[in-house]
């Protein structure tokens, strides 16, 4: 079980509290994690991930594990401690004012 | 008894201010999506408890959202804004030819006749349909095809489509305008569309009299009569009698003729408003002063609307999509500014009162006349 914490905006949009658990089969990244999550909750299509290109948002950032992943590739298996559901795998609104 | 619902969109969210027919108690409801931009909310002639939304931000992109209550509840519908086939190129602000590329939704513009069929409008600068209710959107690409797109260059909000006029006596007649492009008319339900500038004179392009490249800022009409037209454009205020083929300038007695909004009296069809704003570098009213220009003759013979508007030390905005009108027996005009301000004037313009004061900066006021 992957658990996903989403931004304050997100959470509302998908009208969900707290984190979001999903199963995701095996291998576990970020792009099989966010298809999962975008599969659960249609409403975040395009708000996490450009339609067209299918990258990143440029002020959505991916952390774990006090690591910043957000450069890293989409298709790069994710640290076992969130594979396991021991730590969440984080998407965050970068901090850009506003 | 009847009423007023008033669609307020912020930099900050939306908010809905409801009252009776006489327009002073009002309830004020939001922030709906709070902390999101709230580009226009518009809600259908044909079922006026369907809302269409167009929630956008920075970090997250373009959001659509429904009400099919009036406002109560909302949930979020379709968000896939593709350009047919190769978007191509447009003109960039130095110049340089540049990609298509969506960034949000602008304006929407529910049909007069069906609930489930709304046009959106997009920058980059495109017109979309959805015939389900908002779940899928569908680009009139005839738009980008045949009317000149390599001469239309982003204005300074960017390229983007804001105005759509639509006809419920003939639905093969539409409008639309984008900035900086200019007018444009199909006479085949959003098929095939070409420039109607003629007429326009703008002095930041080239050619001041090009076919397009001009910056319009919005349009507004009577639907009693569909071929005149009123345009404020980024300088000038225009008439056209022709549904477009010409353009006159009506500017007459106004002190700037620069300005965003402009509308039309829902029982006089020759009496108009526009909020003039001191000039392209200074987005704010002249001296201080917050005035409605009303024009009772079509235009060139402008009033200024004072009463009840601050007179001294106010420096604010009223952008495009930030006046409505309703069509209660006295017509009431309402307006947004960028300081927070939702002005009524209950009396056609001749005293205002605000309804609220310190929302966030106004981006779109959209008036329903509820039975």
């Amino acid at each position: 079980m992957i658990r996903v914490v989403l931004p304050a905006h997100l959470r509302a949009l998908a009208h969900v509290d707290g984190d979001v658990v999903l199963e995701v089969p095996q291998p576990v990244t970020q792009a099989t994690v966010l298809d999962a999550l975008e599969d659960r909750y249609p409403m975040l299509g395009g708000t996490i991930r450009d339609r067209d290109t299918g990258r990143r948002r440029a002020f959505v950032r991916f952390f774990a594990c006090e690591q910043d992943l957000s450069h890293d590739s989409p298709d790069e298996p994710l640290p076992p401690a969130v594979v396991s559901g021991a730590e969440p795998y984080l998407i965050v609104g970068a901090m850009a004012g506003g | 008894m009847s009423g007023v619902r008033v669609l307020v969109g912020t930099r900050k969210g939306a908010f809905i201010l409801t009252s009776d027919e006489k327009r002073i108690d009002w309830q004020v409801e939001g922030p709906h999506f709070p902390g999101w931009e709230m580009y226009h909310l518009k809600g259908s002639p044909a079922d006026p408890q369907r809302i269409y939304a167009s929630q956008s931000s920075g970090w997250f992109g373009q959001v659509m959202q429904r009400s099919d209550d009036g406002g109560a509840s909302w949930q979020p519908i379709g968000n896939d804004f593709a350009y047919v086939g190769d978007p191509g190129t447009h003109q960039w602000y130095d110049g340089t030819l540049r990609p298509w590329e969506f960034t949000r939704i602008w304006h929407l513009e529910p049909s007069p006749t069906d609930a489930d069929t709304v046009y959106a409008g997009a920058q980059d600068a495109a017109l979309f349909r959805s015939t389900d209710a908002g779940v899928t959107w569908h680009e009139l690409a005839g738009l980008r095809a045949g009317a000149l797109p390599a001469g239309w260059q982003p204005g300074a909000g960017g390229l983007c489509l804001h105005t759509i006029m639509l006809d419920a006596k003939d639905p093969q007649r539409m409008f639309v305008a984008i900035s900086a492009a200019g007018t444009f008319r199909s006479d085949d339900a959003g098929q095939t569309w070409r420039p109607k500038n003629a007429g326009l004179l703008s002095d930041g392009i080239p050619n001041p009299d090009a076919e397009v490249g001009h910056c319009v800022h919005h349009i507004a009409r009577h639907p009693s009569r569909p071929d005149v037209l009123f345009m404020q454009k980024h300088w000038d205020v225009m008439r056209s009698d022709d549904a477009g083929e010409s353009w006159q300038e009506i500017s007459g007695n106004l002190p700037t003729d620069f300005g965003f909004a402009i509308d039309v009296h829902a029982h006089e069809p020759e009496t108009l408003y526009v909020v003039p704003i001191t000039s392209d570098s200074h987005h704010f009213v002249m001296d201080g002063r917050l005035r409605v220009y009303r024009s009772r003759t079509g235009g060139n013979d402008w009033q200024a609307l004072t009463e009840g508007l601050p007179q001294e030390n106010c420096y604010v905005n009223v952008l495009r999509d930030a006046m409505s009108v309703d069509t209660l027996d006295s017509c009431g005009i309402y307006f947004g500014t960028s300081g927070g301000q939702v002005y009524c004037s209950a009396d056609s313009g001749d005293s205002w009162t605000p309804i609220v004061r310190d929302l966030p900066p106004v981006l779109s006021v959209e008036v329903q006349t509820l039975p």
